[in-house]
């Protein structure tokens, strides 16, 4: 499969998410966010950094880029998205998925192995695990505190659309442990940790963010 | 020149690290008596021409669409005579 990964100015993890679609098994395309113009790709990925210095809010001038025109447009039809971290940001200042993503509650930075459950397990990026299986993910983010108001919540819950919880500890006070959630249909996907950082065991914690990427070919497939 | 004011403030319900760490500064710096304080924005747009009932409206749209966040954020636009710094110059700041 060709996975689009999009470059903003200040994005950080473009290139470890290109990486780890590679090893994966499938073909990373690189996307600037000037262009409009996804280049025939099966799936998008908005990685995690900084885009625009975090100006104004997290993700909102991202959220109005060119290419963004063309992923929501795309999202809409099905096409699977994958947000991580600052990607998290930019598709829920561009409303694909609802609620927001403020300050740390502690105001620190924080950057651990974190242990998540994987909820939901019907989505494009996470038909590679069980449901309920547990895996450790890196997780980096200054502005990581998911909130959405008690109906969201409730609705999110209900439906099955908490794709991640945190385990152990709240890492940046997230309203009920949330470290991911999708979009009503599915294909749309947000997580605060960083799965392109645990798909090597050189460099992470482990291989357990893997999934993310090879549930693409599954879903597919299946 | 006319000038207009998009305040934006994080929700009541929203929790806000920010305004918490100045709370918790003031007491350190001998300021005493504060019972909370929230951290927002300001905007000032400095306006070509006239202001109308339609640039205030249009003010508006800018505000919920880019300058505030609806689901965290309240905003409120007003028209002002002076900047903060036209203020604070007079002022002799």
């Amino acid at each position: 499969m060709k996975v689009g990964v999009v470059t903003f100015p200040g994005s950080l993890d473009d290139v470890d998410a290109q990486r780890a679609v590679g090893i994966a098994g499938h073909e990373a395309v690189a996307l600037w966010h000037g262009d409009e113009d996804l280049r025939g790709v099966d799936a998008v990925v908005l990685p995690g950094g900084f885009s625009y210095g975090d100006y104004l809010r997290c993700g909102a001038i991202s959220r109005f880029a060119p290419i963004m025109t063309r992923v929501i447009e795309s999202a809409g039809k099905g096409l699977p998205v994958l947000g991580i971290c600052n990607g998290f940001q930019i598709l829920t200042e561009s409303h694909l998925l609802p609620g927001a993503l403020i300050r740390n509650d502690h105001r620190k930075f924080i950057c651990r192995d974190q242990l998540l459950r994987i909820e939901n397990n019907r989505t494009p990026f996470t038909s590679a695990y069980s449901e309920g299986q547990e895996v450790t993910i890196v997780l980096k983010n200054g502005e990581g505190g998911y909130v959405a108001d008690e109906h969201t919540l409730d609705l999110l819950e209900g439906e099955g659309r908490v794709v991640a919880r945190y385990l152990e500890v709240n890492p940046n006070g997230s309203m009920r442990d949330i470290a991911g959630v999708c979009n009503e249909r599915g294909n749309v996907v947000g997580l605060m940790p960083h799965p392109e950082h645990a798909v090597e065991s050189l460099t992470g914690p482990g291989t357990d963010g893997l999934g993310f990427f090879t549930s693409l070919a599954e879903s597919v497939f299946a | 020149m006319a000038r207009v004011v998009v305040d934006v403030m994080p929700k009541p319900e929203i929790l806000d690290p920010q305004g918490k760490a100045v709370l918790g500064a003031l007491p350190r710096l001998g300021f005493h008596g504060v019972a909370d304080v929230r951290q927002g924005k300001r905007f000032e747009l400095t306006i070509e021409g006239e202001i109308t009932e339609e640039i205030l409206a249009e003010v508006d749209k800018m505000a919920e669409t880019l300058l505030s966040n609806p689901v965290i954020e309240d905003y409120e636009v007003h028209v002002e005579a002076h900047s903060v710094a036209e203020v604070a110059a007079e002022e002799g700041r």
